[in-house]
């Protein structure tokens, strides 16, 4: 059963009533809300993803509610509630969608450190996936949508799952956070991509989602072994161009954008140090998506990785 | 009092139940362990049992996942205390490490899946200028405080502002008593100093001798306003009891103690109440009611009624009729035990209006 089998009213039903079971990646989620603006954006870009009837376990008890008192009715505001505690301050009911994206990227960050978490976009072809870590506003997630949505499989567009046995990666699907001018640079790269109606005036400004491939989430159980780490960084009217960075510059690169490498100790160094040292690690300047997308589809994966 | 709903204390009261719990008893248990701050203890629980193989993988992961945590805040408090340690080893006085850096340090069993917010040492009154000087030469702040705050502080309470340290971002309490000066009962600092026992190969670090240990422990929880974490606190001292009560006699000299040095309030609070609620094993002939400071009355009864709901976990499923109340009434009773009412009165107006100004 998938969300796209239930009718309008019947997923609104079970959004106000006893929670949606929401199947993302490794993870279970309940989602209740009785807001109409998240019940249509999951209804649009969740559409292909499992529903676990009767649930026993549940790894994410989240719910999106309006705060019980003036803001009800006046600049009516959000509140995500991660099992009745609220970590954040509200915001105005409008952005309540992508607070259920941002509270859910806080819940894995906090809650799951039986994986290594590296906030970077992953994405795989072939069986070799090329993690992307960046801090905000270098086109990460740009360049993932392009990828994407030019037939790579999204794992995630922000949060790297490294197991720590093997290094594999996790898959957890989710919509590409889009923002500001990069909404429209998608929209013109492809015609064949859903994007989500754009929230204004959030945090980071304008947001809109792009829906994840149906491929991607059918995959969502598969990992996959890691052949490329790219730091992208977007700079107006240079060529595209991939350049070796040194191993042990990339080893502090992705330590940097990790949210729990300190828990780890040890076997979080081993984990790092053993994906840098059998990598292609690269820096990545681009200013055009199209030329991005081509250079990418001729990356080689390490010799020693194709056993 | 131990509702069906109440699987943290099932667990926690016999770890060898949670092998028979379905799925959805997991769900609603590591709910009620995270709410409660005891995720990580509930994972060291099962460890200890040998039983961690035996949990659904779903539920382990969160276990797992907090325990990480845990033994990542246990590794920082152990440096940090490496760092106090340098810090004031030249001023050749003894540094007594108290709560949690203590169970950690003493590798005592609470020490073990226990979360940290803050390290909390206490130090002979008459040095405290010292120390705070060389804290602040190296690298420890005081944290951003109003002038009231800090007047507040200096003026009333068992401790300096909060230090919090400029790199590592730690914060350190230092107290020169375990009460403010201001409270009812007020126990001679020197006694609990004298008795302390050092740790091994840390030079001037110490910490409180068995009884005192207990004493210190039970003194905070039942002193304080805000029982968020007030199992959290419990169940570190059902694991002390567990742990010092094998020798026999224990028992008799923490009685003793308690009524030598006026505590024997809240060592009665902590016996009844550990007793109750956890099933700590306190031998039947310790007659609580020996005790001089025991409450007397109605006042065991209110006592009851407030106490068993603010020591359930904090979960919207462990909720009974008036738990509200009773926090707020705590919260209120915290304050009157810290100060007379003459100044606890413009104290809290004064802090309502700046909490209002910071929303």
């Amino acid at each position: 059963m998938k969300v796209s089998n239930l009718s309008p009213i019947g997923l609104a039903r079970l959004l106000g009533q006893e929670g949606l079971n929401l199947r993302i990646g490794p993870f279970t989620i309940r989602l209740h809300s009785c807001i109409r603006k998240v019940a249509e954006n999951i209804r649009l870009l969740y559409a292909h993803y499992p529903i676990q009837n009767n649930s026993a376990f549940v790894d994410f008890h989240i719910s999106l509610a309006q705060p019980k008192n003036l803001r009800r009715w006046v600049r009516p505001q959000v509140l995500f509630l991660f099992d009745g505690l609220s970590p954040f301050r509200p915001l105005p009911l409008d952005q309540a969608f992508s607070l259920f994206e941002w509270g859910l990227n806080w819940c894995v960050a906090k809650w799951a450190n039986q994986h290594l978490i590296v906030h970077a976009a992953v994405v795989e072809r072939g069986g070799y996936a090329v993690i992307m870590a960046a801090p905000p506003g270098t086109g990460k997630s740009t360049l993932c949508a392009g990828l994407v949505a030019h037939g790579w499989r999204l794992l995630s567009d922000e949060l790297a799952l490294i197991s720590l046995e093997k290094g594999r990666l996790t898959p957890i699907p989710r919509p590409v956070s889009l923002k500001n001018h990069s909404i429209d640079v998608m929209r013109n790269f492809s015609s064949t991509i859903t994007i989500g109606p754009e929230t204004v005036d959030t945090a980071k400004g304008v947001v809109a989602y792009m829906k994840a491939p149906d491929e991607s989430i059918e995959r969502a159980d598969e990992r996959a072994r890691l052949a490329w780490i790219v730091c992208p960084k977007y700079l107006k009217g240079v060529p595209s161009q991939l350049e070796r960075r040194s191993k042990s510059q990339t080893f502090l690169h992705i330590v940097k954008n990790a949210f729990n490498y300190n828990l780890h100790g040890l076997k979080g160094f081993r984990t790092v140090a053993s994906l840098v040292d059998t990598c292609h690690c690269y820096d990545f300047t681009y200013s055009s998506l199209d030329e991005a997308v081509r250079l990418f589809d001729k990356l080689e994966p390490p010799q020693d990785l194709a056993k | 009092m131990i509702t069906a709903h109440n699987l943290l204390l099932t667990a926690l009261r016999s770890p060898e139940s949670m092998i028979s719990f379905k799925l959805a008893e997991w769900d609603l248990l590591v709910r009620q362990a995270r709410h409660a701050d005891l995720l990580a203890r509930v994972c060291v629980l099962l460890e200890e049992e040998g039983l961690l193989d035996m949990v659904p993988r779903e539920a382990r992961n969160h276990l797992e996942s907090e325990l990480m945590v845990a033994k990542a805040h246990g590794r920082v408090v152990r440096w940090e205390g490496y760092q106090i340690q340098k810090t004031l080893e030249h001023l050749k006085i003894p540094v007594i490490l108290l709560k949690g850096a203590a169970y950690v340090l003493g590798d005592l069993p609470p020490g073990r899946g226990r979360l940290f917010h803050d390290v909390d040492i206490l130090v002979p009154r008459n040095d405290l200028d010292a120390i705070e000087e060389a804290l602040l030469r190296n690298g420890w702040m005081l944290n951003h405080l109003d002038q009231y705050d800090q007047r507040y502080y200096r003026q009333w309470m068992h401790q300096l502002p909060p230090l919090r340290h400029i790199k590592r971002k730690t914060v350190l309490d230092v107290h020169h008593t375990i009460l403010p000066k201001t409270a009812q009962f007020s126990p001679d600092p020197l006694k609990l100093i004298s008795d302390s026992q050092p740790l091994n190969g840390q030079g001037c670090l110490k910490i409180l001798s068995a009884t005192d240990m207990v004493l210190h422990s039970a003194t905070h929880l039942f002193h304080e306003g805000e029982f968020h974490y007030g199992l959290r606190d419990l169940v570190d001292l059902d694991r002390l009891l567990g742990h010092f009560g094998r020798d026999n006699d224990f028992w008799s000299q923490l009685l003793a103690r308690a009524d030598e040095l006026d505590l024997s309030r809240p060592l009665y609070y902590a016996l009844r109440y550990t007793r109750a609620i956890l099933g700590t094993a306190v031998p039947e002939q310790i007659d609580l009611n020996a005790l001089k400071r025991r409450p007397r009355g109605l006042a065991p009864t209110l006592m009851d009624f407030l106490f068993y709901r603010v020591l359930l976990p904090d979960h919207p499923s462990c909720k009974m009729t008036y738990t509200r109340i009773a926090r707020w009434f705590l919260y209120v009773r915290g304050h009157a035990l810290r100060m007379p009412l003459y100044l606890l009165i413009p104290h809290l107006i004064r802090k309502s209006i700046k909490r209002r100004k910071d929303a």
